[in-house]
């Protein structure tokens, strides 16, 4: 563990400066990790949008990416492997007014927590979720993962993986979310307007960055990227085209692209279609608890 | 007064209108004031199958479902030879003259062959309605209730089904009258009149009346019951209700709601609890409070998933990995079920701790009557140590400030609770994390230099159970100090016990006394010992095969049952099983019995 940075200065409301956003500790990554590009575009972006700190949440699974919370001066959650999108689903449920990020591995997301990644882009929940995807399982140092390519040897696949891997691309685009996008850490300011954008956006935004880990991926590397990425918003790329989105998705191989896939804003979010949020004041954190004596009542009867 | 006890069982083929048929009956018997316990033994399919339903009312109370029928009304062959032979002189059979034929009875029973199809003008869906109007002219119960409860039942669906069943109700009351005898006794009237309720309904309201904002919940039988409930008054009450993709991810999403400060709260059965036990973790180490409703059915795996249990002690005792405290309780019926829901909420909100509720088949799907003002919905609301925007839970402490490092959201209190904040309030940033963490919420995990900082945090969380079982009522011997046997039961089997108790000494002339433990963990070990230490002879009952509550006493006490009577064939304890098991314990033959279910259900 490294030694805890100063604490942040005391900072007023509509005084917000970078700084504002460091947390109370310094990440512990290994030196060149990509996860401390992935950080300080965060920071960034949420510097840029001049959130309030005590307004936003970030939440994640566990890994090394999953660290992320404890360095962003937010309210943050670190919960359990796989789980980040089902916690912050209640999170933004119990408080709507909060902005909700999650942040964790291709593991954490596309592995362990699959299943909550399916549905939690088919209800559309208003949150952003950053994949730190390294295609390689980081923490437990060094094992397959869902995004590591076929052949790649790792620590649990030495003579090489047998399997397909996932592509969160294509698979977030069929899957329901509207937003869907992708990053490289070697593209920082590409990755703070990608995530300018994810915040910003009315329902389930991705954005799966590759962030490369120096440490146990020694085939997906700074190096290796570099010459492949290609920046869509520079190619005239529409994000509204289907087509187009699921194609540029499926890319791999000379030329990756990363930028903005697909976007659409005719799809009301969870939030929205919910009543309950809507036929009481606030979030249903804050309101008053237990019910009327006429609608006490009422439950009443229906028993007699 | 000798109080008047009378059950009617309606037994088919699952789809035959059975539980509507047993709802109007029990609405009837609950407005007339009686009380009432209603048992259905069903299996799991929605159609076929053998479905076997009993109410029971009196003018006394009613704990259980009793070991006597006195109005049968087979619907089918098959009902009539499962069950005939159990019926004791007095009783009746209602059925289907041209479907269904009688074996031999005993002797003084009362065969009532009815032309249903004939009364019933040849709709085979209302054969249970004419049957309903022959038991209640057999029980002296005036038609016109059953009238009203038949409108209102049949509202729904128009003007021209309500007029059909009047007229077949009315058929079957009229048949009855001129070709059957009457019961020497009459149904009696109670007091006032009263209301049904189901224990998952009870679970429902109780978490509405403790302030529940969030409710999720992945179908699974027998507690399906609370998210139908839940969804169906979800947006009259402003509670949001979420059908989840799995049991993990509905712990999970409850937490995350909890943790903004809502009341949250699911219910499953055994094998949702199993998914959602490293999340109970969570709960424990991010101190963020819930409610988890484990509705128990008969296991392992997939089990028996119509049938009852007491099966899932452990799995809840041992939920998660790890030591962590939390509040465990038993609830024993139904009005129990409504008043532990809140009252569990105020502790785990006072101790931020997960609270679990062993609940199962008998009395979550079991149906009871209850008095209105019983269900009191102002109860009292402890949110604890709780910082919202607004102020906290009970309207004091408004924050402020802005970024302010000095709040510790784990501080290490003498009494282990430390304020805790939700997001969104200004001047209270921190992280909540799994891993093991420092008062402020840094990680501490990898710093293996730091055995102290880890202790500390252990011991911080666990000491908030010695406050809590302060605030835990300790469980009362109920009946003579001087007995000579005590009956131990916990959670639902405390009626039933009751029941035998007062047979025992009705009886048989054994003086018996009962302890009812509810709340399992805290567990008032000391209190327990001492009562269990003067009894002459302790026996344990529970529904489940290994003994689970009778290993946990040993755990915590180091007390030994002297005898235990044990079920496990899927269906609840009738008092008579209890009765005679003690009898052979008391005559030394065994110190184990397992009573055998007469009915093939
Ligand atoms: C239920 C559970 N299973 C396994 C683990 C062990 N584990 C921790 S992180 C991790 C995978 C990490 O990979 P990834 O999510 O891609 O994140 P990275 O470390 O690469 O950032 C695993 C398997 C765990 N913490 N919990
Ligand atoms: S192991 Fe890999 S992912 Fe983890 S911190 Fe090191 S470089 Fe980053």
């Amino acid at each position: 563990m490294t030694a805890p940075a100063a604490p942040p200065a005391t900072t007023e409301p509509g005084q917000l400066t970078k700084e504002t956003y460091r947390g109370r500790i310094h990440p512990d990554w290994c030196p060149g990790c990509g996860d401390f590009s992935v950080l300080a575009a965060l920071q960034t972006a949420l510097f840029e949008l001049g959130l309030q700190p005590h307004q936003a949440c970030v939440i994640s699974g566990i890994g090394c990416s999953s660290n992320l919370p404890g360095y962003v001066n937010t309210y943050g959650m670190h919960t359990l492997h796989g789980r980040a999108l089902a916690v912050a689903t209640g999170v933004r449920l119990g408080n709507h007014e909060l902005k909700v990020i999650c942040a964790g591995g291709d593991g954490d997301g596309y592995g362990i927590g699959g299943n909550h990644f399916v549905h939690t882009m088919r209800r559309n929940v208003d949150l952003t979720y950053v994949v730190m995807d390294n295609q390689i399982y980081g923490l437990t140092t060094g094992q397959c993962s869902p995004t590591s390519v076929k052949g790649m040897k790792t620590k649990s696949t030495p003579y090489g993986s047998v399997e397909n891997p996932i592509n969160p691309i294509p698979m977030a685009i069929v899957g329901g979310a509207t937003y869907v996008a992708r990053a490289f850490s070697g593209k920082q300011k590409h990755m703070v307007e990608m995530f300018k954008g994810a915040i910003q956006h009315k329902g389930f935004a991705l954005v799966d960055v590759f962030s490369p880990c120096v440490t146990y991926n020694k085939d997906n590397t700074y190096q290796w990227f570099n010459p492949r990425v290609k920046i869509l918003e520079e190619q005239g790329h529409d994000p509204t085209d289907f087509h187009k989105a699921i194609e540029r998705g499926y890319q791999w191989g000379e030329e990756i692209p990363i930028g903005l896939f697909w976007r659409r804003t005719d799809l009301e979010s969870l939030e929205d279609l919910e009543p309950v949020l809507h036929t009481g004041e606030g979030p249903l954190a804050f309101r008053p608890l237990g019910i009327s004596p006429e609608q006490a009542q009422r439950l009443i009867q229906e028993l007699l | 007064m000798n109080k008047i006890d009378f059950a009617v069982g309606i037994g088919g083929e699952n789809g035959q209108g059975i539980a509507s048929t047993g709802n109007i009956l029990a609405l009837i018997f609950a407005r007339r004031g009686l009380h009432l316990n209603a048992y259905n033994a069903y299996q799991s399919i929605i159609r076929g199958g053998h479905t076997f339903l009993t109410i029971r009312a009196s003018d006394g109370p009613v704990r259980n479902m009793g070991d006597k029928i006195d109005v049968f009304i087979p619907l089918n062959q098959d009902t009539m030879d499962r069950h005939l032979h159990l019926l004791k002189s007095g009783a009746c059979a209602i059925y289907d003259k041209e479907k269904v034929t009688p074996e031999k009875a005993a002797d003084g029973v009362q065969l009532c062959p009815m032309p249903m199809k004939e009364l019933t003008r040849g709709n085979k869906l209302a054969v249970n309605t004419a049957a309903l109007g022959g038991t209640l002219q057999l029980l002296g119960i005036e038609s016109e209730p059953l009238e009203t409860v038949i409108s209102r039942q049949f509202k729904k669906k128009g003007d021209a089904v309500v007029a059909e069943n009047l007229a077949i109700a009315r058929a079957g009351y009229d048949y009855a009258a001129q070709n059957f005898t009457a019961f020497s006794w009459k149904a009696p009237r109670g007091a006032k009149p009263l209301g049904i309720i189901t224990g998952n309904q009870a679970i429902a309201m109780g978490g509405a009346a403790a302030g529940v904002k969030f409710y999720a919940a992945y179908p699974m039988s027998p507690s399906t019951g609370v998210l139908m409930w839940m969804a169906a008054h979800a947006r009259e009450l402003g509670i949001m209700v979420r059908q989840v993709e799995d049991e993990i991810g509905v712990m999970n999403m409850v937490i995350g709601a909890a943790h903004t400060g809502c009341r949250a709260m699911c219910a499953t059965s055994g094998g949702g609890f199993a998914l959602m036990s490293e999340a109970v973790g969570m709960a424990g180490m991010i101190e963020t409070p819930i409610v988890c409703i484990d509705v128990q059915r008969a296991g392992p795996a997939t089990g028996v998933p119509t049938k009852t249990e007491q099966g899932d002690l452990w799995q809840v005792l041992g939920a998660g990995q790890g030591d962590y405290p939390r509040i465990v309780v038993a609830p024993t019926n139904q009005l129990d079920l409504f008043h532990t829901v809140p009252e569990l909420f105020n502790l785990c909100d006072k101790y931020q701790c997960p609270g679990l509720v062993l609940s199962d088949l008998l009395i979550s799907e079991g149906t009871t009557s209850i008095d209105p003002d019983d269900l009191d919905f102002r109860v009292k609301i402890d949110r604890g140590e709780l910082i919202l925007p607004n102020g906290n839970g009970n309207g004091a402490n408004p924050a402020s400030g802005y970024n302010d490092n000095a709040y510790l959201r784990y501080k290490n209190t003498a009494s282990g609770i430390s304020p805790r904040a939700v997001p969104g309030v200004p001047g209270y940033i921190f992280t909540a994390a799994t891993d093991e963490h420092d008062e402020d919420g840094t990680l501490i995990s990898d710093e293996f230099t730091n055995p102290q900082k880890r202790r500390m945090m252990v011991e911080k969380r666990a000491r908030k159970m010695q406050g809590a079982i302060k605030d835990i009522a300790s469980p009362k011997l109920v009946g003579s100090e001087e007995a000579d046997v005590t009956l131990v039961g916990w959670g639902s089997t405390a009626g039933v016990i009751r029941e035998a108790v007062e047979k025992l000494a009705g009886e048989e002339g054994i003086v018996a006394n009962q302890l009812a433990i509810k709340w399992i963990v805290p567990l008032h070990a000391a209190e327990i010992s001492a009562i269990l230490g003067r009894s002459k002879n302790v026996i344990l009952v529970e529904n489940n095969q290994s003994g689970q509550f009778a290993r946990y006493l040993r755990s915590e006490t180091g007390f030994d049952g002297h005898g235990h009577i044990r079920k496990y064939d899927g269906e609840p304890f009738m008092p008579h099983h209890i009765v005679e098991a003690v009898k052979t314990q008391l005559a030394g033959e065994t110190r184990l019995s397992i009573p055998v279910h007469e009915v093939n259900a």
